[in-house]
């Protein structure tokens, strides 16, 4: 009986004592490990949002009190905007765009760079590059590009004996001019998500395949894409988030322009809500952008979420 | 060995000509800018209308000479690499004191701090940019590189934990367990356990970093005024403002300002792509 109680004794303090010793130990570095990110998330990447859906129903400034309570009147300024329509539009142009013709552009090169080798490699590198330049690098060079005067795309016009219009300076011209920097600066970007789902592919899957005789193509459409659904899945949401928050490009390049034809929201925000210093109005764009943001993400995990699954 | 050869013909696909033209187009596409920019700071204005891909007359560096000599261009890279380093140590430190809590520490609550970083992948951070322009002006940040430094870490918490996260928690859990049955504590096993196993995510984390910083253009747009502290993404606007359309003059200071960055990128290219698709797989 006693070494019954003894034994039992023993269990007991056995497990408490290492459950406290934890509760003691793991206290001090919680408290030094913890707050810095929770701090700091908490101040500059949550706050502001609250900030902006609370100026948002106010008319301020950005001096003095907050006091000038306008209801939902800054929603309905933003939305009656004569170039909110037109910043919605393009980004809905640059979506459109990037799933028609980008991606397509993406899988096509990365079917054939999925394989090793070394002059695969440089081809990856090469197109993977202007992903990793500086947005406004990329813009500046364009810049020149498409520049009316001293530019390229003027310059082999000439050479062929075509009248080149100033593409950026042209209320029609300077969306598809601003697409075609788009797919020059990230279509090696969605190559690389793509060739990492390819790779990712068993090879015997393949092997079996190509064993029964089944042809290169037939592959491709039935096998390989289907395979990587996943990897289409991350790089839609990425082109719309991309399109969503799409800024640095458009800058050096048109600037809005011509006469706010080329804004998207974030140039837009920048434009009306930053640069007149309009807080309600601008409060009223992010809470847009953001439920816009959110709906996307919370539909993308969804779609995502199905497509494991299946 | 006849057998061997034509299956060995089959593992391989040819790209077809299709496919080789295809990839041509588009590494000329790629190829064009990057080489008409670096041509043409050494064309004179008048050349580069007549003669857009030919080289150039002469291979005079004059322009390349005088923006090296000048102020602006050293100075602007090194406001962009001071910004971008501290950026980097800073966000690397407190992600990885993060992360490393909540993969091996048991507390209440864990699951919701996770989660609660995890809201910054759901929107981009320049959503909320005008009223963080208003909180940094209140707390005295504005024109500072520290306040830049400071929001960017903020900025990049969310994505660095989750790498940093998901790496934690592949690491073997008996190291952990066993250092704590030798009396070790959380933060020295954080020290001398998991950090030096995590060098291939510290690298990954860092590098992303420090591209993300290297190339921001609207967080230090918005927060610095004197022109002593821009980054290079500012100077080279400013620049381009200044001389119009000097364009030999800004094809050179943009061939200048790239150079660094694509000489970083080729070394360290395999820890972008492996945090993009790490990332983006996991996550």
């Amino acid at each position: 009986m006693a070494s019954v109680a003894t034994g039992v004794d023993l269990q007991a303090t056995r497990a408490m004592r290492p459950r406290r010793y934890m509760d003691r130990k793991s206290l001090l570095p919680l408290l030094l490990f913890l707050p810095p990110a929770l701090i700091l998330f908490t101040l500059f990447v949550v706050m502001p949002m609250v900030d902006a859906a609370t100026f948002s129903f106010f008319d301020w400034n950005g001096y003095g009190p907050i006091t000038d309570f306008v209801g939902l009147k800054n929603y309905e300024d933003v939305i009656t905007h004569r170039n909110f329509g037109t910043a919605i539009r393009n980004s809905l142009i640059v979506v459109a765009v990037s799933l028609a013709i980008q991606l397509p552009l993406a899988m096509w090169c990365a079917i054939a760079l999925a394989e090793r080798s070394w002059s695969i490699n440089v081809l990856r590198t090469l197109f993977f590059l202007p992903f990793m330049l500086a947005e406004v690098a990329a813009g500046l060079i364009w810049n020149f590009v498409y520049d009316g005067n001293y530019g390229l795309l003027p310059a082999i016009g000439s050479a062929i004996g075509v009248e080149m219009p100033f593409v950026l300076g042209d209320k029609f011209w300077v969306i598809p001019a601003i697409m075609l920097v788009i797919t020059w600066k990230y279509f090696g970007f969605h190559m690389m998500i793509f060739i990492a789902g390819l790779q990712s592919i068993p090879g015997e899957v393949i092997e079996a395949a190509r064993l029964d005789g089944v042809k290169k193509w037939q592959i491709v459409r039935h096998i390989k894409i289907p395979m990587i659904r996943s990897a289409i899945v991350i790089s839609v949401f990425f082109a719309i988030t991309g399109a969503l928050q799409l800024f640095d490009l458009i800058i050096p390049l048109s600037n809005g322009g011509p006469s706010h034809s080329s804004h998207t929201i974030v140039t837009f925000l920048y434009q009306f809500g930053i640069l007149r210093m309009k807080l309600g109005f601008g409060g009223a764009i992010s809470v847009l952008l953001f439920i816009a943001c959110v709906v996307v993400a919370l539909a993308y995990r969804r779609v995502l979420f199905r497509v494991e699954q299946n | 060995m006849a057998t061997a050869n034509p299956s060995n013909k089959k593992r391989r696909p040819v790209i077809s000509p299709v496919q080789w033209l295809t990839l041509l187009i588009m590494a000329v596409f790629v190829i064009v800018p990057f080489y008409t920019t670096a041509l043409g700071g050494f064309k004179e204005i008048g050349e580069l209308r007549v003669n857009p891909f030919g080289l150039p007359a002469s291979w005079d560096p004059v322009r390349f000479i005088e923006i090296l000599g000048g102020p602006r261009y050293f100075s602007s890279l090194g406001n962009s690499f001071l910004i971008a380093a501290g950026t980097v140590v800073l966000s690397t430190i407190v992600a990885s004191m993060t992360a490393f809590a909540l993969a091996h520490i048991k507390f209440f609550g864990s699951k919701f701090v996770l989660g609660y970083l995890m809201l910054g992948l759901l929107f981009p951070s320049a959503t909320g940019i005008l009223p963080l322009f208003i909180k940094m002006r209140d707390l005295g940040m504005l024109d500072s590189h520290w306040g830049i430094i400071i929001v960017q870490v903020a900025f990049s918490v969310s994505f660095s934990v989750l790498l940093f996260h998901n790496f934690f928690k592949e690491l073997p859990k008996e190291l952990v367990d066993a250092a704590r049955m030798d009396n070790c504590g959380y933060i020295r096993i954080y020290w001398y356990i998991t950090l030096p196993l995590s060098l291939p995510i510290i690298a990954t984390v860092g590098v992303f970093n420090f591209v993300g910083s290297w190339n921001s253009f609207l967080l230090p747009l918005i927060v610095l005024n004197s022109e002593a502290k821009y980054t290079w993404p500012l100077g080279i606007m400013q620049f381009q403002g200044q001389f119009g359309s000097d364009w030999p003059r800004i094809l050179a200071f943009l061939t200048l300002s790239i150079l660094p960055a694509i000489g970083f990128f080729l070394l360290a290219q395999r820890y972008i792509i492996s945090g993009l698709t790490g990332g983006a797989v996991k996550g």
